[in-house]
């Protein structure tokens, strides 16, 4: 495959979120509010990790410069990633999880749905696989916004709470640069912004049944997609996770 | 072993117990329904819930490392272990419901101390040696005590062990793995490895707790068949299994006295420092408090969400009724 830099961005950008979402998510194992969720939380998280493995393991056969999917997660620096920032977020109580899971399956189904269409058969093949796994996440994280949201005058407060402080982060997925310009023309991915319809008509509709109120105004945080501008929490996860093959460089484990 | 010092009740001599009895030293089954007696239901449930609280706080010193863990691949293997782990702990908690006592009268019980989990959990995991260590030592003592209680009378309890058991023996393998990377890595891999053989060596003998062969509650709970063999017996067959996986490994088990017996065909080892272990009973090991602490507010976080969701609950069970 001749290097590609466009598509090699987007890989990236698909295999980022979930590496980033997928690590969030397992923060949570062995302190969840139930056996259950710690159960399903860690079902999620290994879905994501699985598919990072394979996002970024074709982003290293694109790119040819031999950095294999494990380098790519564990040796780039944050102006390298291209998750966008809602992902990167940090855990906050079980509902602001809860909520920024809910926001990210609602656009990744669409995404995923969309890519099994691509004319990069590889794409259309990962994204096969992938979408059965969030359909079900997104089923699962529907009913705990709407659990929580129509629960005790507690559960409510906090929810609304999640998606005040999270609604200002769902903007970016679906911003489009050249990268998507180039994927869209190329037949390899959606134009993001086409997405939103759907996702709007999904999310306002679980959001009422969970007694929510999406906040006015449509101002959108950005950055992370492009690696313009990270918030603070990206730097912190990446000294976690990478500091192993950061502090014993050269070792295979 | 999971369930360490479950103190065993009396049996009684009643018509009923001594049919009871007879029917476990037939082979048979005890199932749910079944009349049992009163000791035997009690001491059932300390042991289960036991064993299902040491699979929750068993989940934390693992889970210390899945963030930090160096591989995408090693990250996911962790990750799903540890999600084993809550699993059986919910399988166990399904096993003790059946003798008539809650999810949560159990965990409260965890949380305010009056119950244990095993004292191997007490330890904390400091390098990424530790996750090797604790499948290959830890799950591989554990798997020594589970694989004989899928045996067990308790028919609950015994279904329960083979389900955990065929997952254990991949944990086991997977801590190998773990193992023989790094003894066969940089320096510093080999040094963490031993290092965590050493640490990890003698909590993991006391898993089986002390000696036990004259003490008369192992007896009566090896009679009904809830305890399958002394504690000096699976220890024996733990060393003697392990200490040709470390010598493959090119590693040192740290006991200077450590030698092949051929007269009893297994190894001479020295006990462990048995002080220590009665010391991490009473709450000063060197992770009690940090575990107990995690668990508690874990469970008090909580609260809201599981509040929230039985409300949510109750008001679409009420909507339902009122729709029809």
């Amino acid at each position: 495959m001749a290097h590609d830099p466009d598509l090699f961005e987007f890989l990236c950008r698909m295999g980022d979120n979930t590496l980033v979402l997928g690590h969030r998510v397992s923060e949570w194992c062995g302190f969840a509010p139930v056996l259950e969720e710690d159960i399903a939380l860690a079902n999620i998280a290994l879905d994501l990790i699985g598919q990072t493995r394979m996002w970024l393991g074709l982003a290293d056969e694109v790119e040819g410069a031999g950095r294999s999917a494990d380098d790519l997660a564990m040796l780039r620096d944050v102006w390298d990633f291209r998750n966008v920032l809602l992902v990167e977020q940090p855990n906050g109580d079980f509902g602001q999880t809860m909520m920024r899971q809910f926001l990210f399956d609602a656009w990744h189904l669409r995404m995923l749905e969309a890519l099994t269409t691509s004319t990069n058969t590889r794409i259309a093949e990962i994204a096969a696989k992938a979408v059965k796994e969030v359909s079900y996440h997104v089923e699962r994280s529907s009913g705990t916004v709407i659990g929580l949201g129509d629960g005790t005058v507690e559960s409510h407060s906090r929810m609304q709470a999640a998606l005040d402080l999270l609604w200002p982060y769902v903007g970016e997925l679906f911003s489009t640069d050249k990268v998507d310009v180039a994927m869209t023309q190329a037949g390899i991915a959606p134009d993001p912004a086409s997405l939103r319809a759907g996702f709007d008509a999904y999310v306002g509709g679980v959001l009422a049944e969970a007694m929510l109120t999406i906040p006015d105004g449509d101002f959108a945080h950005k950055g992370g997609k492009t690696g313009f501008r990270h918030s603070e929490h990206l730097g912190h996860m990446l000294t976690q996770m990478q500091w192993l093959q950061r502090a014993y460089p050269g070792s295979s484990w | 072993m999971y369930a360490q010092m479950v103190k065993s009740e009396a049996a009684d001599d009643s018509p009923e117990a001594i049919s009871f009895q007879a029917r476990i030293d037939a082979g048979e089954k005890i199932e749910p329904k079944d009349w049992m007696p009163a000791g035997y239901r009690k001491t059932l449930i300390r042991q289960i819930g036991q064993h299902a609280h040491s699979e929750i706080v068993g989940q934390l010193p693992e889970g210390n490392w899945i963030t930090r863990a160096p591989t995408l691949e090693r990250k996911a293997i962790l990750l799903a272990k540890v999600q084993d782990e809550a699993g059986h702990g919910l399988y166990l908690y399904c096993a003790a419901e059946t003798l008539g006592v809650s999810r949560d009268d159990l965990t409260e019980m965890l949380l305010d101390g009056r119950m244990k989990y095993s004292s191997i959990f007490n330890y904390p995991t400091l390098t990424w040696a530790d996750m090797g260590a604790v499948g290959w030592l830890v799950d591989g003592a554990a798997i020594m005590n589970q694989v004989p209680l899928q045996r067990t009378s308790y028919g609950p309890y015994s279904r329960a062990m083979i389900r955990v058991c065929k997952e254990e023996s991949f944990h086991q393998r997977k801590g190998f793995d773990i193992m023989r990377k790094m003894s066969n890595g940089t320096p510093a891999q080999k040094r963490m490895a031993q290092d965590a053989l050493n640490r990890f060596w003698e909590p993991s003998l006391m898993m089986f707790g002390p000696s036990d062969k004259d003490s008369v509650h192992s007896a009566q709970s090896m009679a009904w068949k809830i305890k399958m063999n002394t504690n000096d017996e699976l220890r024996q067959k733990f060393v003697d299994q392990t200490v040709p996986q470390a010598d493959y490994l090119g590693l040192t088990v740290p006991d200077e006295t450590l030698k092949w017996n051929d007269e009893k065909g297994g190894y001479d080892f020295a006990e462990p420092d048995w002080a220590e272990f009665y010391e991490v009973l009473k709450g000063n090991g060197p992770c009690n408090r940090e575990r107990l602490a995690a668990r508690n507010k874990a469970w008090d976080d909580g609260a809201w969400v599981r509040d929230g969701l039985s409300a949510y609950g109750q008001k679409r069970a009420a909507r339902k009724v009122a729709a029809q």
